[in-house]
């Protein structure tokens, strides 16, 4: 099994998805995470996961970039299956993929343009100076100066670390962007810069785009599709701008923010 | 009866379970510097993190505890009027035993902790896992430069403690109980072996090893927050150094049991 290199690779066609996820299982002990989940993803497409918390919307974004290793299912990337990948074609799968995790996850130890740059120099050995230039430029494209590069990760705000994530999430030009919960613990207004940003940079890359929330304003935005996850399935998905007719108790309740309706959230005395 | 063969039962496979992880996670970190890239600018900086930055700490022990080694050696000496023996005794005990020991305490104080609380901080910040999706083997990047670091480093540091522990001695020697300064030197030197200092130097070597592999292994694998990232940073200090005095014991009997 080998995965196209992007110089050699084959057209994909228009009717392979970028990303067919079929039939996946992950469990954490006796907690069954993920129950034979189904979802796919054409290329050039925002796709927008939403689910209550705790729900297995990161599990499903760690399993299709193997971090986590599915129970049962298949992966497929460009039609390539990516379950029990070895570690080398991991490593050529995750060139195509950008990644915006939850917390930012910058590495406290290097400079702000250290941590956009990181792939190009360690993952593919890019000359430290030119990977500095792309790095400043990506920082550009998401509205920071330059004089933030040379600052530390920690001495940025919460807004500010997301973008430099961002900016690290597409320092590669990668094919497939995963943005993990991009507006959690920001105010209304960062979390519509970042949005936008979201936005600007996918469109510009041409990149496909795999999102998880709850932040249903954030959804409405940035997806092109949404699919809602409940215990380990998807139970809806369709269209952004058909969420509001989805016909789907669980979606109503979800969209609404409503305690009361087919969803409990699991509770318990302290 | 049953239950308390039970109950050592769990504990021998939790052991041996526990053990085959860390030797797996050893041999996989060691594995991945068999083909390139070679991260040389960690591994540096590893080295002068482990190296420099532990001179000053590693020195004050070693100087105290040649200091003290010479004093209980003079007072039990003195007994059958054997005080000419101290500075023998003084440095085979520094170089053949506590430069070593105390120097892989020190580290696995100061360094194995460090190492256990920033990787484990890592792990639980989402940032090792950043470093997949970045390409990037964390067991090439994280821990084989620290592993690689405290194996080389560790006996580098220990024939520093050795010199200052040496001089501890002669400092109470001489300045204390009014040794000639030539014949505490001289008495140094006769009776001290090639064999005794290396033996020192390759208890160091795998001190460092242990040491690091300690910290970067539970710091790898913790969970659950801060509290993950502190247990991980006790077990780290602990493990480190119960084995230290394991494996002190193995190596002197495999060196020099007759």
């Amino acid at each position: 099994m080998s995965l196209p290199s992007s110089e050699a690779a084959p057209k994909i066609s228009e009717t392979v998805p970028k990303i067919a996820v079929r039939g996946l299982y992950k469990s954490f002990g006796r907690n069954r995470v993920l129950d034979g989940l189904d979802i796919g993803c054409m290329a050039g497409e925002s796709l927008v996961v939403i689910g209550g918390s705790g729900t297995g919307k990161s599990v499903l974004i760690k399993c299709i970039l193997g971090l986590l290793r599915p129970d049962a299912g298949s992966i497929r990337i460009d039609g390539v299956e990516t379950v029990r990948l070895r570690r080398k074609m991991r490593e050529r799968l995750l060139q195509k993929c950008g990644v915006l995790f939850q917390g930012s996850a910058l590495f406290d130890s290097l400079r702000v343009w250290e941590n956009v740059a990181f792939g190009l120099i360690q993952g593919r050995g890019m000359e430290r100076q030119r990977a500095k230039e792309i790095a400043l430029e990506r920082l550009r494209a998401v509205g920071l100066g330059p004089e933030i590069g040379e600052l530390r990760p920690a001495e940025l705000s919460g807004g500010m670390q997301k973008r430099v994530a961002l900016a690290r999430a597409i320092a590669a030009d990668p094919e497939i962007i995963f943005f993990d919960e991009p507006t959690t613990g920001l105010d209304p207004i960062m979390a519509d810069v970042i949005n936008d940003l979201v936005l600007k940079c996918v469109r510009e890359l041409g990149a496909t785009a795999v999102s998880i929330t709850h932040d249903m304003v954030s959804a409405r935005k940035i997806g092109d599709r949404i699919a809602m996850l409940h215990k380990g399935r998807i139970i809806w998905h369709g269209p952004a701008s058909e969420i509001d007719h989805s016909g789907n108790p669980f979606v109503d309740q979800f969209i609404h923010g409503r305690a009361e309706g087919p969803i409990r959230m699991e509770t318990r005395v302290l | 009866m049953f239950r308390a063969l039970a109950s050592i039962g769990a504990a021998t496979l939790s052991f041996l379970v526990a053990t085959g992880r860390i030797v797996i996670f050893a041999v996989t970190a060691l594995a991945t510097g068999l083909s390139p890239p070679f991260y040389l600018r960690v591994i540096l900086r590893q080295m002068l993190d482990i190296g420099y930055f532990s001179l000053p700490v590693v020195g004050l022990t070693a100087i105290f505890t040649g200091m003290v080694l010479a004093l209980q050696s003079y007072t039990g000496f003195s007994r059958f009027s054997a005080e000419s023996a101290i500075a023998t005794v003084v440095v085979l005990s520094v170089t053949r035993e506590l430069g070593p020991v105390i120097a892989g305490l020190m580290v696995a104080g100061r360094v194995g902790a460090a190492m256990a609380a920033e990787i484990g901080t890592m792990r639980v910040t989402d940032q090792i896992d950043a470093l997949t999706t970045l390409s990037t083997d964390p067991l090439r990047y994280l821990v084989l430069p620290r592993l690689l670091a405290g194996l080389i480093t560790l006996p580098f540091l220990v024939l520093v403690a050795d010199i200052i522990g040496v001089f501890g001695g002669y400092l109470v020697g001489v300045y204390k109980f009014g040794f000639n300064p030539e014949a505490y030197l001289i008495s140094t030197k006769q009776y001290l072996e090639t064999s005794d200092v290396v033996s020192g130097l390759v208890k160091a070597a795998v001190f460092g090893f242990v040491v690091t592999l300690m910290g970067c292994y539970h710091g790898y694998y913790s969970s659950g927050g801060a509290q993950g990232v502190g247990q991980a940073t006790t077990y780290s200090v602990v493990s480190a150094s119960i084995l230290i005095l394991v494996l002190d014991y193995g190596i002197t009997q495999a060196l020099f049991a007759r």
